[in-house]
């Protein structure tokens, strides 16, 4: 073979790969490894299961780059419709792990449907919101809508708040982008706020005690308020420099809770302080600034509305998962992008960010 | 065609508005998204930045635990070094009920892997009632080697309970120190309150037993020493991952006394199973030799918590052995009272040594007649005799003569009815009578009859074995009276240095000399030809003594005490208070047998014992130790 048959060849397996999002990727996965390593008390399996897991998440986001996004329109329905009727056998006769239903059984496997859905629920509203789009009115918003509230329904019996937050919050994004008049939003965020006095009032003691506490963990500081404050304790105490990699007390001594998962920010922040999180967070803005690029520019309203949605979801995910560690937001099961540990959630952000490039590498083909 | 055309055009120029609005909701979301991050900077700024110290202190405190190490109690030994009381390593099984759901079931089921006595649940049943609600308490001590593997094999199955290793306090001597030592005990309630206002709360932390009565209470702060800090790394399950500091307790100072275990226990004995008390005074330095009150208990009951039925039968027994008679019992001193009435005369001018009186066998006042205990009476009696023979009426016309005020004033100096300053707590006041006690105790005015029988020591006269054995020391060293103390030295076991209690002084009598010797004499004439002639016979040192009987129910007028018709309770009690050597005085002595009858028979062969091994270093033969019946007359 000639160097330029190589050459040919190379460029044709990275024709669909986008530079940028994945060297931003690759920097965030090289943190996770570094902040796993600290966070399992220096347990090299650990490193190395979540090593395979990025390599199977790259080898499903290079396939997603390489699926043209008019093929993504074709399973948008047929794929939201399963995801749907596995949420109600979920609901029917799923699994109950940690008080949860959330796995289904499929043969030697189990899966987990809701993760499914934080791809299928916006790739739904995009198509349906593209498929209408000369004549988009508000009787299609309400359609999105029931579109959205079924499965994430289904998703907070289980229940599974983090993931049904994270759902509505793509469905939502898509539906902003899609142009949802400012005067409906103005209205929902009204209703929404009058609600509230009336949703407590409705409430029994223990929900209300319940609520409380997510907003003001020392109120229960042996109980839910725990992991909060602790995490709270590890992130101050880090101060601008941190304390050094694998010397974190907070985290090395057992006080933080799933060091490794969704609190791994905690043991990031205590070990490289307020300079390793700004380092973190322009990790973070370098993917979502080229995922907004991409949609950006993005050819049809279909991969626009669904590249945004992934980009703000990636976003989403961020944020929810710090504000939780920092204790500005309440604890829910929300991971961090690319850096906790975990198989699932490292290979749906992967296929999205898969997506991504997909859409920004596939532009031409429909243009021309 | 061109409709299709016009279509196109009008969707192209939708399109591209369409876009426009998608841009400009993306940018919206793009600021968005830039908000959050910059709350979320803010937030980090908040948290590392301005309140960084405050969660690097939490961060610490979460890391660090500060454990106390509890110093060794020092130990107690004799003037010779006999161990009274130390502390021995041993194995505990102990319970933190806090952690116990069921403690009945747990106790049981633990009964099935090591040997629990219903003594030991007892015990703990009274820890567990009096204990601060987060300690871990013991339901075993001293546990086997055995035991404890098999413990181990089985702890899984039994939450809240460990093994640890403690140190105990142990007092080798048992009962025969129990009231001068006394004992420690687990930290009360009250105590810890007490601790806690005299702000040393902090030097108690780690350390779960207290000294309670005796030396182990009086000396607690020399006893006790400094605790420990160690700096701990803990994890959040609060074991400990490693140490980061340690500052090394102190331990707490030996204390060294004046006391002779082997005297102590020579007095024990001689009392056989008499009850009583004696307490034996180097008079030159006021340090205790011997301290006794018989019966005693054993203190290492206490140590760990005693158990109900112990405790009961200890509280409940008619001996009542948790009493400290030298210290806190009062007795009516009887005729041991007459040297001291004699110097009153010398000083106050009444009797001049060689004045007789004479004795008919008793003295009429107001129509009472006060009985002398020798029927028909000594005959003329001057000062010397009065104390030889102990002669009744000479001193009941000495009291009336004196008056009671002159004799409470005289009294007073020799330290009667006023605690003495031992070192140790719980000392009895006694009474010493006069108008103004008589006033102020029954709000009732004094009668001139009742002055008569104070003469004998009898009547209100009521004072400690304690303060006694401090009147004879004085008569014996000449009017100067020093501190009973029974701690020798306190030694700080690290620097080794020695704290000496100084023999301290407290008053010198103006006694004058010759009145004295007058007194001194006729005590001398009591070992030599008196009433402690006997008990003294053969002594190869020159000793004086006084005997004394007290009685316990007052006869009726006339009435002549026979031992045989009253009930052993109510028997009279035998004193003898004795000094030897005569000449300079090395030992001075109080005897008090309850319920024995005379001082002749029953107490002053024991003092006898006391200063022969004193002195001359004679070990006792098995005589008969306080004698039975009486052939001798009253004295």
């Amino acid at each position: 073979m000639t160097t330029a048959a190589i050459r040919r060849l190379a460029r044709l397996v990275t024709a669909h790969i986008d530079g940028p999002l994945l060297s931003a990727t690759l920097l965030l996965l090289g943190v996770s490894l570094v902040v796993i390593f600290s966070g399992s008390n220096q347990n090299f399996t650990r490193v190395t299961s979540q090593t395979v897991s990025m390599l199977v998440a790259f080898g499903v986001m290079y396939v997603f780059a390489n699926i043209p996004p008019h093929f993504l329109m074709r399973i948008a329905l047929p794929l939201y419709v399963l995801g749907v009727l596995l949420l109600i056998c979920v609901a029917a006769f799923g699994d109950v792990v940690n008080g949860a239903r959330r796995w289904l059984h499929v043969g030697v496997t189990r899966i987990q449907p809701s993760e499914i859905m934080k791809i299928a629920v916006p790739l739904m509203l995009a198509w349906y919101f593209d498929r209408y789009e000369a004549t988009l009115k508000f009787k299609n918003y309400i359609i999105a809508a029931v579109l959205l509230v079924v499965p994430v329904g289904l998703i907070v019996r289980q229940p599974d708040l983090g993931t049904a937050l994270l759902i509505s919050a793509a469905g939502c994004y898509v539906m902003f982008l899609a142009g949802l008049s400012w005067r409906v939003i103005a209205a929902l965020a009204t209703a929404g706020a009058a609600s509230v006095p009336l949703l407590w009032g409705a409430m029994h003691d223990y929900q209300r005690q319940r609520i409380l506490t997510l907003f003001d963990p020392s109120q229960d500081p042996l109980g839910a308020g725990y992991h909060t404050i602790q995490s709270t304790i590890a992130v101050g105490s880090g101060g601008i420099f941190g304390k050094g990699w694998l010397q974190g007390t907070q985290t090395h001594l057992d006080f933080i809770p799933e060091r490794t998962t969704d609190f791994i920010f905690a043991v990031y922040s205590e070990e490289f302080g307020l300079l390793g999180n700004m380092l973190l967070l322009i990790l973070f803005l370098l993917v979502i600034a080229r995922g907004t690029m991409i949609t950006a520019n993005a050819p049809t309203l279909f991969t626009r509305l669904f590249g945004g949605a992934i980009t703000l979801t990636f976003f989403t995910y961020a944020f929810v998962n710090m504000g939780m560690v920092s204790g500005i937001l309440p604890v829910v099961g929300v991971p961090l992008p690319l850096i906790s540990y975990g198989g699932t959630s490292l290979v749906t952000i992967c296929l999205g960010l898969g997506i991504l490039m997909s859409i920004q590498t596939h532009k031409k083909l429909v243009q021309s | 065609m061109s409709e299709l055309i016009i279509n196109t055009g009008v969707e192209l120029r939708n399109s591209r508005l369409e876009i426009h609005n998608f841009r400009l909701r993306l940018a919206i979301a793009l600021g968005f998204v830039l908000l959050m991050f910059l709350l979320l900077l803010a937030r980090f700024f908040y948290l590392q930045v301005i309140q960084h110290e405050h969660y690097n202190t939490l961060a610490e405190a979460n890391r660090i635990s500060i454990v106390p190490i509890a110093p060794n109690r020092g130990i107690i030994v004799d003037r010779n070094g006999v161990v009274l009381a130390h502390n021995y390593s041993a194995y505990t099984l102990e319970i933190t009920p806090g952690r116990v759901e069921d403690l009945d079931a747990l106790i049981n089921d633990l009964a099935t892997v090591i040997e629990i006595t219903p003594k030991d649940r007892r015990r703990f049943k009274k820890l567990l009632e009096e204990s601060k609600s987060l300690d871990s308490l013991p339901i075993r001590t001293r546990l086997s080697d055995e035991e404890i593997a098999r413990f181990a094999a089985a702890r899984y199955r039994f939450r809240g309970v460990e093994i640890n290793a403690r140190l105990f306090r142990q007092y080798p001597k048992g009962e025969m120190f129990s009231h001068v030592v006394g004992h420690i005990g687990r930290i009360n309630q009250r105590e810890l309150d007490k601790l806690e206002e005299e702000g040393k709360d902090a030097n108690y932390k780690g350390t779960d037993y207290i000294g309670k009565v005796g030396l182990e209470d009086s000396y607690e702060k020399d006893l006790h020493g400094t605790t420990g800090v160690e700096e701990v790394e803990v994890d959040s399950g609060g074991r400990a991952v490693r140490t980061l500091s340690r500052s090394a307790p102190v331990s707490g100072s030996n204390l060294v006394l004046k006391l002779d275990a082997k005297l102590q226990e020579i007095v024990y004995q001689a009392f056989g199973d008499y009850r009583g008390a004696l307490v034996a005074i180097d008079p030159t330095t006021g340090g205790v030799l011997a301290f006794v009150s018989k019966p005693g208990f054993d203190p290492n009951l206490f140590v760990d918590g005693i158990d109900t039925q112990n405790w009961k039968e200890l509280n409940e027994s008619p001996d009542r052995p948790m009493v400290n008679r030298a210290l806190a019992g009062t007795y009516p001193p009887g005729s041991t009272f007459k040297p001291f009435m004699a110097l009153a005369a010398l000083t106050y001018g009444k009797r001049r040594p060689e004045q007789t009186i004479s004795d008919p066998g008793g003295f009429n006042f107001g129509g009472h007649f006060f009985r002398d205990d020798k029927v028909g009476g000594h005959g003329l009696v001057d000062m010397y005799k009065s104390i030889v023979v102990s002669c009744d009426t000479y001193y009941y016309m000495l009291a009336n003569d004196l008056g009671i005020d002159n004799i409470a004033r005289f009294m007073r100096t020799f330290g009667f009815g006023s605690p003495t300053g031992i070192d140790i707590k719980g000392e009895a006041q006694g009474s010493l009578p006069s108008q103004e006690w008589k006033m102020k105790r029954f709000r009732q005015k004094w009668y001139a009859g009742e002055t008569i029988s104070v003469g004998i020591g009898q009547g209100y006269n009521a004072y400690t074995p304690l303060q006694l054995a401090q009147a004879v020391a004085t008569i014996a060293n000449d009017g100067v009276t020093f501190k009973p103390h029974i701690v020798d030295y306190v030694e700080d076991i690290v620097t080794h240095k020695h704290t000496v209690i100084e023999p301290q002084p407290l008053r010198t009598l103006e006694l004058k000399p010759e009145h004295l010797k007058v007194v001194k004499d006729a005590m001398i004439g009591v070992n030599k030809e008196g009433t402690g002639a006997r008990a003294f016979a053969g002594a190869s040192y020159v000793s004086a003594g006084k005997t004394g009987t007290a009685q316990v129910v007052a006869l009726k007028q006339g009435e002549k005490y026979v031992a045989s018709r009253v009930t052993e309770r109510n028997r009279d009690h035998a004193l003898f208070i004795a000094y030897a050597p005569a000449d300079k005085p090395k030992i001075a002595l109080a005897v008090l047998v309850e319920n024995a009858g005379f001082g002749a028979r029953a107490a002053a062969p024991i003092a006898r014992m006391v200063i022969d091994y004193y002195l001359l270093g004679k070990q006792p033969t098995p005589l008969k130790a306080a004698g039975e019946n009486n052939d001798d007359g009253r004295d």
